[in-house]
């Protein structure tokens, strides 16, 4: 889909993601829903094709590229045309080890980040509480000093993944002095330690996705602790920026209208193919322009930011439309399937393949209201761009 | 697709951003767009002057730009200044000649010096856009043709000194001509606008012409207007854009300034959301401009979608803007001296020309090639 001003190194790049969404990601996505796994071949893959190392620098097992936020974005729209949680899954990590580069401390960068780049590791984000979603600064989870160790207390939930990874990077609260933003750490844990308890969280289509976990007296090296205590804001907010801009989903949003295209021109309604239904026709224009002006968007902002920084509270213009244009198209994908949306598959019958994109429809709707939800609400982002763009 | 412009176009932006800011303050244009001419003719000589009106045609037609980046550029800053000169009339009328004969071109010309102005008399009574739909028609009268029909909101169609005239010369075909503003059988009402400017309807009653106002042979007419049609849909795009862009930013200013229950009305959210909406859907009507400058350049079918989606998405956020502006204005957006009220009204007119929101939202899914993906 990004055509213009690359270089000769992102041409690469987005050619031989292309390839590798069409031919491995695309076919292997829906097993791996349905598993709620990730398969390491898979990640390996990912790693052993360079395709989300590129910019962790040589010394600790990287391509050592310069950082680039349209190298990002190439990656993760190359990669989200085939399958966009393998995309997320595939590409986490080079947010996570940007966060060790810029803030770790040499022996954290040297311990993790090759534990990454080899899949030994793979981390989950225990940002959002019970009690701490909207207003995250509100964070209740508290890592009190022991001798050389914080002890953790408290209860994360949301959380992606979990279920899969083996260690986790928490925001904990560390003092209940000045603003609530001051007194939250950044600190790595291992999820095997004693005193983790992952519990999943079914969501409303019935999928295993997230998680609560359970923290109790678990016991943390201060070695483990990102950056200085009572500064962890910084280092988070630096990753919600990063998952904001990458929530533009561009290539997720091209994959998915292509096949509501192909499922448009297959219904039929009042004798004729759904796609030749003025009203349907024009929803489906309505929203291909949509993505097309917000491809050209998306690329205006990551092209305004130099180097390997995230954009600042432009990305949440990106989080806004990417998740919007995302959750219309696969509205209309429920409205095309009519009365048949609302049949149940049983997915687990003995000799029952794997569900097909119509099939699922009405469970993607479902699933795909959290777009707007995760990430920092639309509505939080609204703020941000009203205080940090517009100076209200 | 180019997101940063050369030196050159930069320079043409920040000339022309200049020259409206020195010389076409809101009362001054409140006052020659609302003349009974609805533009100065003193102010078109200097745009002139200053290469604005060559910038839209390129080397073969006697100007100097004719991209889509070019017109994209100027009418941006037409918008900008919500400036009421006749460029889009020239701009459609000049692309006409641009496919004429040498005198015709040579007509250009003095169009592009500012010296003449040539408009396009295409739309008619309960007709839209689309070639098919014209009535008018042009029969063969010796060497010469006569015309017969009614052509309506001519723009500154009673000022121009030429009308390019679009007419049926059989069933299928239609024809471009070019007629003089004072030939007789042409008879010519002349009004103002509600945006500012002026248009007017035309009559054509046994007008004859010589075999030489022809624009093109006698089956081209579909051909050209369809030029001149992509030159206009990408200029009123970009000229939405930039009326947008200051509405935007007059609304932000009135949100910081204006206190109300004793503090700035841009501090409640019920506002900032509304304006956060408003950002975000100006961000996209600009992208949506930027792909179709650069589209304008590539090939016929491709250009012709881009261009559709761009006026589709300005018209529909052009709407939104005008109409939350005036909202967050209160009830000081409803008056005559605030400047926002009259960018509010050139957003919503600028719908109405060229093929509105749903007109290009019906051609862009009528032009569709693309074949379903599995």
């Amino acid at each position: 889909m990004i055509s213009f001003g690359l270089t000769e190194e992102q041409e690469l790049i987005r050619d031989t993601l292309r390839e590798f969404a069409a031919d491995a990601l695309r076919p292997i996505g829906r097993e791996c829903d349905e598993a709620g796994k990730i398969p390491q071949e898979f990640l390996d893959t990912v790693w052993e094709l360079g395709l989300t190392n590129t910019q962790i620098p040589t010394e600790y097992g990287g391509a050592g590229e310069e950082r680039s936020a349209v190298t990002n974005a190439i990656v993760l729209e190359e990669l989200g045309y085939g399958d966009l949680a393998l995309a997320i899954a595939a590409t986490a990590p080079n947010a996570f080890a940007n966060a060790i580069l810029d803030h770790g401390t040499d022996a954290q960068k040297q311990y993790f980040l090759p534990r990454i780049l080899d899949g030994t590791d793979f981390w989950c984000q225990g940002y959002s509480e019970p009690g701490a979603g909207s207003d995250l600064a509100s964070l209740k989870c508290a890592a009190v000093r022991d001798g050389d160790h914080y002890v953790v207390n408290g209860q994360k939930t949301w959380t992606t993944l979990g279920h899969y990874a083996n260690r986790i990077f928490c925001l904990v609260r560390t003092s209940s002095e000045g603003k609530p933003q001051t007194g939250i750490s950044f600190l790595l844990i291992d999820m095997e330690s004693e005193g983790v308890d992952v519990r999943p969280l079914i969501t409303l289509d019935g999928r295993h996705e997230v998680n609560e976990i359970f923290l109790t007296d678990v016991r943390v090296p201060v070695d483990n602790l990102v950056g200085e205590e009572n500064r962890g804001w910084d280092c988070a907010k630096y990753l919600l920026t990063y998952e904001r801009t990458n929530s533009a989903n561009v290539g997720a949003s091209y994959a998915a209208l292509g096949r509501l295209k192909a499922l448009a021109a297959n219904r039929i309604k009042n004798g004729k193919p759904l796609a030749e239904d003025q009203l349907f026709a024009a929803r489906m224009a309505r929203v291909e322009i949509e993505l097309a002006n917000m491809s050209t968007t998306n690329l205006r902002v990551i092209a305004s930011v130099a180097g390997g920084g995230a954009p600042g509270a432009e990305s949440s213009i990106l989080k806004i439309l990417g998740t919007e244009v995302l959750q219309e198209i696969t509205n209309l994908a429920r409205i095309a399937m009519g009365p048949e949306a609302r049949i149940l598959h049983d997915e687990k019958a003995p000799g029952a393949d794997a569900l097909t994109d119509a099939e699922r429809a009405a469970l993607t709707y479902f699933n795909y209201r959290k777009l707007t939800i995760f990430a920092g609400s639309n509505e939080i982002q609204k703020n941000i761009i009203a205080k940090r763009m517009l100076a209200l | 697709m180019q997101l940063g412009y050369s030196e050159d176009h930069q320079m043409l932006s920040d000339t022309l951003e200049r020259f409206i800011a020195n010389e076409y303050p809101f009362e001054i244009r409140d006052k020659t767009a609302n003349s009974e001419a609805g533009f100065s003719k003193e102010l078109w000589e200097q745009y002139a002057e200053l290469g604005i009106i060559g910038a839209l045609f390129d080397e073969t037609a006697g100007g100097f730009g004719g991209t889509g980046v070019d017109i994209s550029l100027v009418f941006e800053q037409v918008g900008r200044g919500i400036v009421a000169e006749p460029f889009l009339a020239v701009l459609l009328g000049g692309s006409c000649l641009a496919c004429g004969s040498a005198a015709q071109r040579a007509m250009l010309e003095e169009v592009i010096a500012g010296a003449r102005i040539v408009t396009l008399a295409h739309d008619e009574p309960n007709t839209g856009f689309e070639p098919p739909s014209v009535a008018t028609t042009a029969r063969r009268d010796g060497d010469g043709w006569v015309l017969d029909g009614e052509k309506i909101v001519v723009p500154f169609g009673g000022v121009a000194d030429d009308l390019v005239v679009s007419a049926r010369t059989s069933d299928d075909n239609l024809a471009l001509f070019l007629v003089p503003a004072d030939a007789q059988g042409l008879t010519r009402q002349h009004y103002n606008n509600v945006d500012g400017g002026s248009s007017a309807d035309i009559r054509l009653d046994e007008l004859r012409v010589g075999a030489d106002a022809i624009i093109g042979a006698d089956d081209d007419g579909a051909r050209i207007l369809q030029q001149a049609h992509h030159r206009g849909v990408l200029a009123l795009s970009a000229e939405a854009l930039g009326v947008m862009a200051v509405t935007s930013d007059l609304t932000l200013t009135y949100l910081r300034d204006r206190k109300q229950f004793g503090r700035p009305i841009g501090s409640f959210q019920a506002l900032q959301h509304r304006m956060a909406d408003v950002v975000i859907a100006i961000e996209q009507a600009r992208s949506a401009v930027v792909n179709a400058a650069s589209a304008f350049d590539e090939d016929e079918l491709a250009a012709a979608r881009t261009l559709s989606a761009a006026k589709y998405t300005t018209g529909r956020t052009g709407q939104k803007v005008s109409e939350e502006a005036i909202q967050m204005h209160g009830g000081n957006g409803m008056i005559w001296e605030v400047p926002v009220a009259h960018y509010a009204k050139r957003l919503v007119m600028i719908d109405h020309q060229l093929g509105d929101q749903d007109y290009h939202l019906q051609r862009y899914i009528a032009l569709a090639d693309d074949s379903p993906e599995s």
